[in-house]
């Protein structure tokens, strides 16, 4: 009788909060963008708080594979790379508009994964990691050698966006503030357009996928296909993440192509939070401001980032934003 | 081609041999741990530059190279093996990335702990007295390191299938590779037999990097480069298989050696090139089995 009378007061209010919790779900693309939008309040450093986003986005990208697909690349750096590379040589060798060359970035990015992928895709499990890993390496040569185009080891350099104009309007791209609400543009239409992915039915395949292959295939998809699919549209975010890179540097160096930089959206990817919506961007944070803070002490700061990544998979998998949502939860 | 005559292209074929042998070391070491323990160690590349830091340490201590030989890789292997204890045994049955992201974590660490003890630029590695200039091999004359390079490679080989085919020891690591669950219920202790195996491949490893430390100079990140290249070899080969590491290795030092002949500029494509048309023909490697990694 008491317990009845327990359980009863107690349902409502266990339904009011999974209500919150669901609705918090259900527009997560809004929330995250709310949050890119106040950042820069909380954040004094802009230029740093456009890495961030660029880095975050990035992370976005890699994190549909990894997260939601449950493929892990260590090559995705030559997705961002070429996404930099071609938004830089659309402006420096072809003086193009800075929309077109966002275009060619993201176009890039795609064109890339798709060749990585068709490749990749042929292994399976843990083949994975090798074969883009070593990919990647490949590609990191070509653009190394390809001096005409991308300034070899220099970098390409001259990639000067004074304003960015758009419906008429004219922004100074020089002003840290605004270049911060430009970058925030894309990447809110980016956290849109990933949201409507995964909630989409291919979003649901693609976790089938993950959550057990064989079922996934018995129940009649194409597991190799999606694979490749995820693969593309994962090489399509880190493409504009990289042509963001480019303009906000104003110089693409060739270490955008490097491993570290596959290693370091793995590092961002795990430390947020796999899989959960803005994890990755909690782990871009998190690792850039560890990168800032501790580079002010020491120059080896890879040390404790290395040491908080260990610590991290060996006893918080989940990540730091996945921790949290277990936590609140209801 | 002016002046390219068939001695010289058998040179450069040796040239490729020697250093096929180093990639051979380092991938057997791989595809050892792999086969037994199913961790892809990412750390790989890290414990072959270690183990050509603790060869130029000492050295400098007063050390000749011989006695490195033997030093080195115990000294690594003891230090995997710490590893595999500590770092990587709370993680079997947790899914096969963990391993991996924890070892490629771990690369960082190591890499800039060396930065910390020995500075950020490289040293070059003298090689040792005994083994300096040059033999006629029939064709010309060749470096005699490099030929101690593929003579010490092969006794490690050797060595090594002698140690898994024709010991008891071995004869368990073999089982275990095939299913540890019969191995263990069978009364081994497969926990103690896989910590022996990452010891013995990080050994290795770090035996190769001594070996390549003469050839190449050392640096901290001498092994992130091997390691892309050796994952190259393991793709080819067939991932968890030895005698595909051994053809496979000395394969792609063979095709880095010749095209840097013919066309220097694509030299570290090359090999990339290759791994990307065994993958369209064959994706498991020349000796993996269809379906091991699925």
């Amino acid at each position: 009788m008491a317990m009845n009378e327990l359980s009863q007061t107690l349902a409502p209010a266990g339904v009011e909060q999974r209500n919150w919790f669901e609705a918090a779900k259900r527009h997560r693309a809004l929330l995250a963008s709310l949050f890119v939008l106040v950042f820069p309040l909380v954040m004094p450093f802009t230029a740093l708080a456009v890495n961030i986003l660029i880095y975050g986005l990035y992370a976005l990208g890699f994190n549909l594979l990894f997260g939601y697909l449950g493929l892990l690349s260590f090559g995705h750096a030559a997705l961002f790379g070429t996404g930099a590379y071609l938004c830089g040589i659309a402006i420096v060798h072809f003086a193009l508009p800075w929309y077109v060359a966002i275009a060619m970035g993201v176009l890039g990015g795609t064109a890339m994964a798709a060749l990585i992928g068709a490749l990749a895709i042929r292994t399976r499990g843990i083949y994975f990691a090798m074969v883009t890993m070593a990919l990647a390496q490949c590609v990191y040569y070509l653009f190394y050698q390809a001096i005409d185009w991308t300034g070899g080891e220099n970098g390409l350099r001259g990639i000067n966006v004074r304003a960015i104009d758009i419906f008429g309007m004219k922004f100074d791209f020089i002003n840290p503030l605004t270049r911060y609400y430009v970058v925030a543009g894309f990447v809110i239409l980016a956290l849109y357009v990933l949201s409507r992915i995964l909630a989409s039915p291919f979003g649901a395949v693609i976790e089938a996928v993950r959550e057990n292959e064989a079922r996934a295939r018995a129940s009649g998809y194409n597991v190799t296909l999606t694979r490749l699919i995820t693969f593309v549209l994962s090489g399509a975010f880190c493409g504009l993440a990289g042509a963001l890179a480019a303009l906000h540097l104003s110089i693409v160096p060739i270490e955008i192509m490097h491993y570290e930089t596959s290693g370091m959206v793995v590092m961002m990817s795990l430390l947020g939070g796999m899989g959960t919506f803005f994890g990755p961007f909690v782990g871009a944070a998190v690792f850039l401001l560890l990168e800032n803070l501790v580079s002010l002490w020491t120059v080896h700061w890879q040390l404790f980032v290395g040491a908080v990544f260990v610590v991290c998979v060996l006893f918080f998998p989940a990540g730091i934003w996945g921790t949290i949502l277990k936590r609140v939860r209801p | 081609m002016p002046g390219l005559s068939f001695d010289l292209i058998a040179m450069q074929l040796f040239t490729g041999l020697a250093l096929g042998a180093i990639y051979v070391l380092f991938a057997i070491g791989l595809s050892l741990i792999f086969g037994m323990l199913t961790v892809v160690n990412f750390a790989h590349g890290a414990f072959y530059m270690v183990g050509a830091y603790v060869g130029l340490f000492l050295i400098s201590l007063g050390g000749n190279f011989w006695l490195c030989l033997v030093a080195v890789p115990l000294i690594v292997g003891i230090s995997g093996m710490i590893v595999e204890r500590f770092l990587i045994r709370p993680l079997y049955g947790r899914g096969i990335d963990y391993p991996l992201l924890l070892t490629f974590g771990l690369s960082y660490i190591m890499v800039e702990l060396i930065r910390i003890g020995f500075g950020t630029s490289g040293y070059p590695f003298d090689t040792p007295d005994l083994l300096q200039g040059a033999v006629n091999i029939g064709i010309g004359y060749f470096p005699l390191y490099r030929l101690f390079v593929i003579g010490a490679a092969a006794v490690v080989l050797l060595g090594l299938w002698l140690f898994l085919e024709r010991t008891s020891f071995g004869l368990i690591i073999r089982a275990g590779a095939r299913d540890p669950q019969i191995v263990r219920v069978l009364g081994v202790d497969v926990a103690r037999v896989w910590l022996y195996v990452f010891g013995i491949g990080t050994a290795i490893a770090g035996l190769a990097g001594l070996l390549a430390a003469p050839l190449q100079g050392v640096i901290p990140e001498m092994g992130a480069n091997i390691l892309a290249e050796a994952f190259v070899v393991t793709v080819v080969g067939g991932m968890g298989s030895i005698g595909g590491a051994v053809i496979a290795g000395l394969l792609v030092g063979v095709v880095i050696s010749m095209t840097s002949l013919f066309a220097p500029e694509m030299a570290k494509v090359s090999i990339f090139a290759l791994m990307a048309i065994v993958l369209l023909i064959r994706p498991q490697g020349f000796f993996g089995r269809a379906g091991l990694m699925s």
